[in-house]
């Protein structure tokens, strides 16, 4: 056993672990984090697009030395169906700006740099050890962790659950519900290399220039799930994620919805002739607003994808991971300094902060879509894209019919496909769920 | 309706780096006569093809390509047809890239 006691114990050095750890350290709690993984990072797959303003909060300089891909100037949303795409792009100089507002990233990279900001700052990180279960006293108050090292039991005044999507110590301690089938998404992803040459030329680039493009259509066979394609230096993130729920409905595989998404006409040019070197595959939280389990306790806070704090409209996962982690260290130190003890009535401070930032604005926000998106995955992900699709090929195809005729045929084949009431119900929930 | 390949998970998950933690599985299959529908399920839906159908109708797993993604504890731990756990610190997947 470790005799010395903890300020604080964090659990998982992700991107949430990383801000609580960081923050508290630097208020010069004394701070364990404990990570399964061989380095921060080893374990975790994201996109990845960094959003630099939270990162900021915590790291004011990160730019001169985090390992940064390429800050994005353009974003392309593509609506598909099986031979085509529609697409939306918004690109602007704008972004080439000094402190550029987002990057890609890859995530065991930057996680790696991100755990020596929290070593420098004082925190003890011990990577390779994963935590089993959660020491309760006899009233239930959480004292401290258990690890699979020979050690034994760990004490703190209080820890940070930071330990993802598919955390089993919240669960197994009975402190919140293990995450639902319809409430994550399973995604894959593989890493494509090119030369950099080549990928700057095929997406329209100069120097560190960075695109991304988000995908939906019937890529995802009518089940509620999303493609996304970013460009890095010298390679391509890749990948495609559902709704567990809907994988287990339909009985798709994942491995071939990536494949039938990497043999699309749109995306196969992309790609083509790079080298594959990593598969990889992770939980997304996508419950929203409704999903956000209890977040304090006895001697504990949750923080990240832990707590679902994740927005899947927006693909904002990471920051409001950080976010929430340097708010509940920010608690804790509040806490701390009042010479109070970490009870629930005490850290629900935490929740009080957080209510009032961005991160539960957002979710709040868009409380509605989850559901929405759920139950009309069908309409949404194959009969729109596939109306949009005929819709748009027959404006763009000159042929001899005349143009009253051929917006005729579109405006039939919505109403045939949908009904006018079912298009009205439709706008009207999307705009009713948006607002 | 065009004839699709049939993709090789086993060429993916070599590209990856594992430590295989030999004789300590930590996902496993409670014994059983006839799989459950979740069960079923992980056939198709595990992204490392992990589960498979055994000679006798019964499915097992065979854990050393695992990405540890959750998805079959998601989908089978509540029903107990599964136990699941992380491997010991610094075992399993380890990702370059992620
Ligand atoms: C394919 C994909 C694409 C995404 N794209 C984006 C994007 O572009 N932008 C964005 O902002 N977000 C994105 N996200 C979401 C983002 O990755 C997450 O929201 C974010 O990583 C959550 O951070 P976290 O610290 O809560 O969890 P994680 O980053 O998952 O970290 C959890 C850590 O805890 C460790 N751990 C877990 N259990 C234990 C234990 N028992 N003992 C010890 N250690 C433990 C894990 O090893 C891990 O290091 C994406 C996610 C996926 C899967
Ligand atoms: S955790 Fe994921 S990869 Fe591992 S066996 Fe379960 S479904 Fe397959």
């Amino acid at each position: 056993m470790i005799e010395e006691k903890f300020d604080a114990i964090v659990v998982g050095a992700g991107m949430a672990g990383n801000a609580a750890a960081l923050t508290l350290a630097q208020r010069g709690l004394k701070v364990l984090q404990l990570e399964r993984g061989e380095y921060s990072g080893s374990k975790n797959v994201q996109g990845a697009i960094l959003y630099a303003d939270m990162l900021e909060k915590l790291i004011p300089d990160f730019r001169e030395d985090a390992p940064l891909e390429r800050h994005l100037v353009e974003q392309r949303f593509w609506m598909m169906d099986d031979r085509s795409h529609t697409g939306l792009h918004y690109r602007s100089d704008d972004f080439n700006e000094e402190k550029p507002n987002r990057y890609t990233i890859i995530r065991a990279q930057f996680d790696r740099w991100f755990s020596q900001r929290v070593r420098e700052a004082g925190a003890t990180v011990l990577c390779e050890t994963t935590v089993t279960e959660l020491a309760q006293d006899a009233y239930g108050k959480v004292i401290g962790v258990r690890t699979d090292r020979a050690d034994g039991e760990i004490h703190a005044d209080v820890v940070v659950l930071a330990e993802g999507v598919n955390g089993l110590l919240g669960t197994r301690a009975g402190l919140r519900a293990r995450p639902q089938p319809d409430k994550v998404a399973l995604a894959v992803k593989e890493m494509h290399f090119l030369p950099r040459e080549t990928i700057e030329a095929r997406f329209n680039l100069r120097g560190d220039e960075g695109v991304v493009i988000e995908a939906a259509g019937t890529i995802s066979r009518g089940m509620t799930g999303m493609g996304f394609i970013y460009a890095n230096k010298e390679c391509i993130s890749l990948g495609i994620g559902c709704l567990v729920a809907d994988f287990q409905r339909t009985g798709e595989t994942p491995y071939g919805l990536l494949d039938r998404f990497k043999r699309h006409p749109s995306v196969a040019p992309l790609i083509e002739g790079s080298e594959v070197k990593e598969y990889a595959a992770h939980l997304i939280p996508e419950g929203g607003f409704n999903a956000i389990p209890q977040l304090f306790g006895d001697g504990w806070v949750v923080v990240g994808d832990a707590a679902q704090l994740n927005n899947a409209i927006h693909r904002e996962g990471s920051n409001l991971a950080m976010t929430s982690g340097r708010i509940a260290a920010e608690a804790i130190f509040q806490v701390k300094s009042r010479k109070d003890p970490m009870t629930a009535d005490n850290l629900s401070l935490y929740k009080k902060m957080l209510d009032e930032s961005f991160v539960i604005k957002d979710l709040k926000k868009y409380k509605d879509m989850p559901a929405l998106m759920h139950t009309q995955s069908q309409n949404f992900f194959l009969t729109y894209p596939e109306l949009v699709s005929r819709a748009m090929q027959n404006f763009l195809r000159v042929d001899g019919t005349p143009k009253v005729e051929k917006e005729r045929t579109t405006f039939k084949s919505f109403v045939k496909a949908r009904s006018w009431s079912g298009l009205f119900g439709d706008a009207f929930r999307l705009a009713r769920a948006w607002r | 309706m065009s004839i699709e390949p049939s993709v090789r998970v086993e060429d993916k998950l070599f590209y990856n780096r594992y430590l295989v933690d030999a004789g300590r599985a930590h996902i496993k299959v409670r014994p059983h006569t006839t799989p459950s529908p979740e069960l079923l399920s992980m056939l198709k839906a595990c992204p490392a093809r992990c589960y498979e159908l055994s000679d006798k109708g019964q499915v097992e797993i065979t854990v050393d390509g695992c990405i540890e993604c959750g998805t079959c504890r998601v989908i089978c731990e509540a029903s107990g047809d599964i136990e699941w756990s992380y491997p010991r610190g610094g075992y399993g997947v380890l990702f370059k890239f992620g």
